[in-house]
């Protein structure tokens, strides 16, 4: 997989989002939250990047960022080579049906006075000239490709249960034969059973169209059955990013180590002997983000350095990138060695 | 929805009945005379052999009776009866008579009827025609400069009595400029006056724009921050920024997703305002001396004119009852989620 002769579908460079404060009798800008702090990676294409993180580490910022639901505060988008981040609306919305989103609230993100054949029409409206009846027609494919029977096209968001209601979702994000799709913790608000079956759905689409996912999650076991690699973020910087079963093998970061040992074992012989890493404090706020490195202030193996600069995002073995001080002027085998003492 | 539209119908008419009987007791057990406004040199004992013959003395119960006879059975039966020209028998019956003017009720309310409908109707939908527009920009650019010009009139609207705002218009276009200027404009409205050509378009107009604005200030304040907040409502939703990533346009996402579904409420608003339209402008009405059905109801409570008191009143209970039911029904038609069965 590191010789992937595949080419990246998604750059992003120093993507940086933040939203403003305003505050005082005048609603003058008094500050603003950090959600996204430049981060940088690539998405290969038919690939899928796990983005993991506890909440408000600027996940799903990271995600709406990436298809300019929000207008960046700096840095580059390239998706299929098209700079998305600096796109004339116009141009953005032609762009569209490459790049398609799948959103947490099933519920919230169709519209209520929609019928469900509406809604999946309706990109096909904007984006392709097509008699009414080829719409039906690819309406119905189009559902059928999800698991959802035909007739329901008339039926209205509400009548359907939450699985049905992401499927719908997904039907959405399909019609226009996107290249990549945000799944932005598409399974999140779904009961366990149904997560399983609409991320079966999820990888059955990647088989048959080829697609290319970012999928945001805060459910690592989830991430390590569907993703490829893995990136884990906190306070708006990705600390860690590799394959998959290099990360929950041998995680590097301290953080990531703390996350994945909160990872709950079914086997309770094993789970009674588990070593969690407990990290202490709270997150920082966004809009304050501490000196030097994100995590120094709960980080379990903190230097003096920490304190004072900012670690570099940097490749310390192939494929495997890390943003920490501890491996700052280390060899490939000394990082290993790093890793265990962590 | 059929089915239970016909059930409200149903219910609504013990709700009236009750709302009849009410209005009817409060009206009779406030301490008002129906021959107090007559002159003081007619002895007491004319007045009493008056107040005989409007039949107040009677017991309270059998008045009200009366009423209803005539209000529900009588008054109906004539005006089917001069539409189709049948005789269901209504002669030398005794109809609603208004204790002050001694003609029947209905035929006054029919007589104010359009002058009301004319200046506060129009004053409803060009209040309407200039809030929802206003609602829908100033909530799209929230917080901008038309935002907040747009809070301050309507805080203004809101504030500001008709009696205030009616009296300081009649001052600056009817008395400050002279009257043959081309911005003077008449301040008592003319109701005898018929449109027959142009010119006399032009005048009714003239002689509508002031009552017309100053009530359309008041409704346009009212529906302009229904619709501001009802948009805001909508507009960070989430299918709305699924609208964005499907690459619709702009005024697609505006107009289609957030305008439908906040309008939704403020339908339900403009229709609970109607029956306010038939109540007339009590106060507007008498700032600019139309004669309506806000008038008709001042002069018969100030006289003491029980029928026509009772009968105005309870035929705006009627309207409200019904405007709120159309209301219901709307939001059911609007609101796919919203089924009554």
């Amino acid at each position: 997989m590191l010789d992937d002769p595949l080419k990246p579908l998604v750059q992003v460079d120093n993507l940086k989002m933040h939203f403003p404060i305003y505050g005082g009798l005048l609603r003058r800008r008094v500050g603003e939250v950090k959600a996204v702090d430049g981060i940088s990676f690539e998405i290969k294409e038919g690939e899928t990047l796990g983005l993991v993180g506890e909440s408000g580490c600027g996940k799903s910022t990271v995600g709406r960022a990436l298809l300019r639901l929000y207008e960046l505060t700096d840095g580059t988008v390239k998706i299929d080579d098209y700079d998305i981040a600096h796109a004339s609306p116009e141009k953005l919305r032609k762009m569209r049906p490459t790049m398609q989103m799948i959103f947490q609230d099933p519920q919230a993100s169709l519209n209520p006075r929609m019928t469900v054949g509406e809604i999946i029409a309706e990109p096909l409206r904007e984006h392709l000239k097509m008699t009414k009846l080829e719409r039906e027609d690819r309406v119905g494919d189009l559902m059928d490709q999800v698991g959802l029977n035909r007739d329901f096209a008339k039926r209205y968001s509400h009548e359907f249960s939450g699985g049905q209601r992401q499927r719908i979702g997904i039907a959405r994000a399909l019609a226009l034969s996107p290249k990549f799709i945000v799944c932005d913790e598409p399974i999140a608000a779904l009961d366990v059973s149904i997560q399983a079956q609409v991320v079966n759905l999820l990888e059955e689409l990647q088989e048959t169209m080829g697609l290319t996912y970012l999928f945001i999650s805060h459910d690592l076991s989830m991430v390590r059955h569907i993703a490829d690699r893995v990136a884990v973020m906190y306070l708006g910087r990705i600390v860690e990013l590799a394959p998959r079963d290099d990360i929950y093998s041998e995680p590097l970061h301290p953080y990531t180590k703390a996350l994945l040992s909160a990872v709950p074992e079914p086997d309770p012989s094993i789970e009674s002997k588990v070593e969690r890493v407990i990290l202490t404090g709270d997150v920082p706020s966004p809009s304050n983000p501490p000196r030097g490195c994100n995590f120094c202030t709960r980080c379990p193996a903190v230097m003096d350095i920490c304190k004072r600069e900012e670690p570099t995002f940097r490749e310390v073995l192939p494929g495997r990138f890390v943003s920490c001080h501890h491996y700052n002027d280390v060899d490939e085998i000394a990082v290993k060695a790093t890793a265990e003492d962590l | 929805m059929l089915t239970y539209t016909i059930r409200r119908l149903i219910l609504t008419i013990p709700t009236l009945l009750f709302i009849s009987f009410v209005i009817f007791l409060i009206v009779k057990l406030s301490p008002s005379d129906p021959t107090s406004n007559l002159p003081l040199t007619i002895p007491p004992e004319v007045r009493e052999k008056i107040r005989e013959s409007l039949g107040v003395n009677k017991p309270l119960l059998f008045q009200y009776f009366l009423w209803l006879k005539q209000f529900f059975w009588l008054e109906p039966r004539i005006y089917l009866e001069t539409a189709f020209g049948w005789d269901l028998g209504t002669a030398g019956e005794v109809r609603l008579i208004s204790y002050q003017t001694r003609s029947p009720v209905m035929d006054l309310i029919w007589q104010r009827m359009p002058q009301t409908l004319w200046v506060v109707g129009t004053a409803y939908v060009v209040g309407i025609l200039i809030a929802v527009p206003i609602g829908i920009y100033s909530a799209y650019k929230q917080y901008s400069i038309f935002d907040q010009a747009g809070t301050f009139v309507s805080m203004v609207g809101f504030s500001v009595p008709p009696f205030f705002s009616g009296v300081l218009v009649i001052v600056i276009f009817s008395v400050m400029i002279p009257n043959d200027s081309f911005w003077w404009l008449p301040s008592i409205y003319d109701t005898t006056h018929q449109v027959t050509d142009w010119e006399s378009f032009k005048f009714q107009f003239r002689q509508m724009i002031m009552p017309v604005m100053v009530l359309a200030l008041q409704i346009t304040a009212q529906i302009s921050r229904f619709a501001r907040a009802s948009m805001l409502d909508n507009l960070n939703q989430d299918y709305v920024r699924t609208a964005r990533a499907k690459g619709v346009r702009e005024r697609g996402v505006v107009m289609v997703h957030v305008l439908r579904n906040s309008m939704i409420p403020v339908v339900t608003v403009i229709a609970l305002g109607i029956p306010g339209i038939f109540g007339g402008a009590i106060i507007t009405e008498q700032v600019f001396k139309v004669n309506g059905l806000g008038q008709l109801l001042i002069i018969a409570i100030q006289g003491g004119d029980v029928p026509t008191v009772q009968t105005l009143t309870f035929i705006f209970a009627i309207l409200i009852v019904l405007f709120n039911l159309i209301a219901d029904v709307l939001y059911g038609l609007l609101d796919p989620r919203i089924r009554y069965d």
